[in-house]
């Protein structure tokens, strides 16, 4: 049943289980409504993308989900019954929800590798990091990480002094290392090469199915690779929903968003 | 890659020969080296080398905390004080009725203040082990709460540096209270015993340099470990993306407290140690300068580095006691002059600067071979 569901996600029937659920999600800074009654579910294994054009709300929206910023009104579910609003960005990380930043963040004055050993999914405890060392199979997943990631060459090297598209690379490594189940994607292709971006592409298809993820884009083309349901967001709200074709015919898509 | 070891070879062996002159050398030229030879370390040498290894063990608790984990705090002098004040009560109960009042239990300034008996917070430091833990627990008491409120409230930069100072300041003002029971301005002196030995003896004394040169090693080392750890690598990541931190699910409230806590622990001995040296401890301990200078010291040595802490604080320290000799009236605008000129021209400090002209004449040496005809890679 879920299968089904997984092999036309674009399709309107309802997804399997909602592993995500944001119902009328307020935020204002200042009396701006950054997002408005924002609602949104997004399924167990679901991929999809976000849309919509500048100060729409797309990275507030992220910053609501994993606890960096408080909404004044509504609720983030995450699973059965985790309310995310109550929760610490470390916390939310904690509990498998990973985030790429829309500016690429990786440690700068870190190597490749120790970017890559801090993210891999170990306890997390003061203790447990201080007395952690680093066992084969730690090792053999950073390896294929490197690998993977094409940083396999730059290992040794800090994180700062790598291009602008392998520190996204970088990024994206060390989000998968800590093997969340639930990917947030803030403009993961910005910067990239139109081959990059290609490889990019194929990964995130990948990992959908497995994983869920939210992948906010700009790049069309990109989207349209990716190819499942998209949400146009505007002005803090959901415009519009449903397949790229879909959300291109809408006029009101077209007059904010797609025809500018 | 995967194992951090302590210390490269080179870097034991550099650490041993350190060593060596400190607990070896030293005491040996003092003790058993003919007085006015040339190769005797006159007797008011010693304290003083004893001294500058106390404060490297300070610069090094502040390398940890601002080098590694971007802490600035301007109070670290605040913990040392306190180490050393614990000490200092310890001394005083050694004293017994070799006081001027003759009294067998109570300290000079207590029964000058006309004090019938001993307040509850100096029972038990007439036994060295109880003082010598309160040594390391009173000022990690402190660093655990101050630190806990400030990272969970997540003060960070200036603030912390602010906060830090006016702790320290406010501890001042306290302890220059008559009535708090420190002794006020005067502090606390004319400590007679240590573990039964003499203070001013020439041999204890430079059994307080062994002890503090021992006392810096281990500190060393421990730090080195810390820094090495993936929890280390954790505080590095943390210095330069703190929110980044949190968004891989590792609290910044934990390693922070940690480090700052071992770094009072540190700072506490490396006051305790001190004390006895130089035979006083009062509330210009406290004094938010000493603090800054702590910073001052890291900066001058290249802070991030833990070898560089131990430079700087040898260095500038060796300077101060120069220059307060022999002029004393510059050595502030020294002070502020250095400073200045290490934060523009010298950021990675005096290690950095030695770093660079190791590499430069790495790299000529290279250029010099690659000219003769070698096949290129
Ligand atoms: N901390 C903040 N304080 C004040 N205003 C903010 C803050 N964060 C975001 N905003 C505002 O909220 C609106 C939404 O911003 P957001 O970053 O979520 O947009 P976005 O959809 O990610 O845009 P972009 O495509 O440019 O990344 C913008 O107008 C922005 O200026
Ligand atoms: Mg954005």
């Amino acid at each position: 049943m879920n299968a089904i569901a997984l092999a036309d996600p674009i399709a309107d029937t309802a997804m399997g289980d909602t592993l995500l659920y944001l119902e009328d999600v307020t935020v204002s800074f200042d009396g701006f409504k950054a997002l408005n009654a924002l609602s949104l579910a997004i399924g167990k294994g679901e991929m999809r993308t976000v849309i919509g054009p500048n100060g729409a709300g797309k990275t507030t929206m992220m910053d609501v989900i994993t606890g960096k910023t408080r909404p004044d009104t509504g609720r983030v579910q995450f699973g059965d019954r985790i309310d995310l609003t109550r929760l610490d960005e470390a916390a939310v990380a904690n509990l498998g929800i990973g985030r790429k930043f829309q500016k690429p963040t990786v440690f700068e004055n870190l190597t490749v590798f120790e970017n890559l050993e801090l993210a891999l999914k170990t306890s997390r405890g003061t203790f447990a990091t201080l007395m952690a060392r680093l066992d084969g199979t730690a090792l053999r997943k950073i390896d294929e990480m490197l690998a993977l990631i094409g940083l396999g060459g730059h290992k040794a090297r800090s994180a700062g002094a790598l291009s602008h598209g392998q520190k996204q690379w970088l990024e994206i490594g060390m989000l998968l290392l800590a093997e969340p189940q639930l990917l947030l994607l803030d403009e993961p292709v910005a910067g990239m090469t139109d081959i990059e971006t290609e490889q990019t592409a194929k990964l995130f298809k990948e990992l959908a199915g497995s994983h869920t993820l939210v992948v906010v884009e700009h790049d069309m083309q990109f989207v349209r690779e990716l190819g499942v349901r998209v949400t146009v967001l505007h002005e803090g709200s959901v415009l519009a929903e449903g397949s790229l074709d879909h959300v291109q015919k809408n006029q009101r898509v077209v007059d904010v968003y797609l025809g500018r | 890659m995967t194992r951090h070891s302590l210390l490269t070879p080179r870097g034991w062996l550099v650490f041993l020969a350190a060593g060596f002159v400190l607990i070896v050398l030293l005491p040996a030229a003092n003790r058993l080296a003919a007085p006015g030879g040339w190769l005797y370390l006159p007797d008011y040498l010693v304290p003083l080398i004893g001294k500058y290894c106390c404060y490297a063990m300070l610069a090094l608790a502040m390398d940890l905390i601002w080098g590694y984990a971007g802490i600035l705090s301007l109070g670290q002098g605040a913990f040392f004080a306190l180490g050393g004040y614990c000490m200092g009560m310890y001394l005083m109960r050694q004293i017994g009725d070799r006081g001027v009042y003759k009294n067998p239990v109570l300290p000079d300034f207590m029964v000058f203040l006309n004090w019938k008996e001993l307040p509850w917070y100096w029972q038990g430091f007439d036994m060295f082990w109880f003082a010598a833990l309160m040594v390391v627990l009173v000022p990690a008491a402190l660093a655990f709460v101050l630190g806990w409120l400030a990272f969970r409230s997540r003060v960070t930069g200036v603030y912390l540096s602010i906060i830090t100072q006016a702790m320290t300041f406010a501890l001042m003002l306290a302890f220059f209270r008559n009535n708090m029971g420190f002794g006020g301005n005067n502090g606390l002196t004319d400590f007679k015993d240590l573990l039964g030995l003499q203070v001013q003896s020439p041999t204890t004394r430079v059994g307080l340099l062994i002890a503090s040169a021992v006392g810096l090693g281990l500190s060393f080392l421990l730090c080195r470990w810390i820094v090495g750890s993936k929890l280390g690598r954790v505080c590095r990541a943390l210095r330069d993306a703190e929110s980044r931190v949190r968004f891989l699910g590792y609290s910044p409230t934990g390693a922070k407290l940690f480090v700052f806590v071992v770094a009072a622990m540190i700072s506490g001995i490396a006051g305790a140690l001190y004390v006895p040296q130089v035979g006083i401890i009062n509330p210009g301990e406290f004094s938010p300068a000493n603090s800054i200078e702590i910073a001052i010291w890291v900066a001058v040595g290249g802070r991030g580095t833990l070898v560089g802490a131990i430079l700087g604080a040898f260095i500038v320290n060796a300077a101060k006691t120069w220059l307060t000799g022999a002029a004393p009236e510059v050595w502030l605008f020294f002070l502020g002059a250095l400073f200045i000129v290490v934060t523009l021209l010298l950021p990675r400090g005096v290690l950095g600067v030695m770093r660079d002209w190791q590499t430069r004449r790495a790299a000529s040496r290279a250029t010099a071979v690659a000219a003769k005809p070698v096949e290129a890679t």
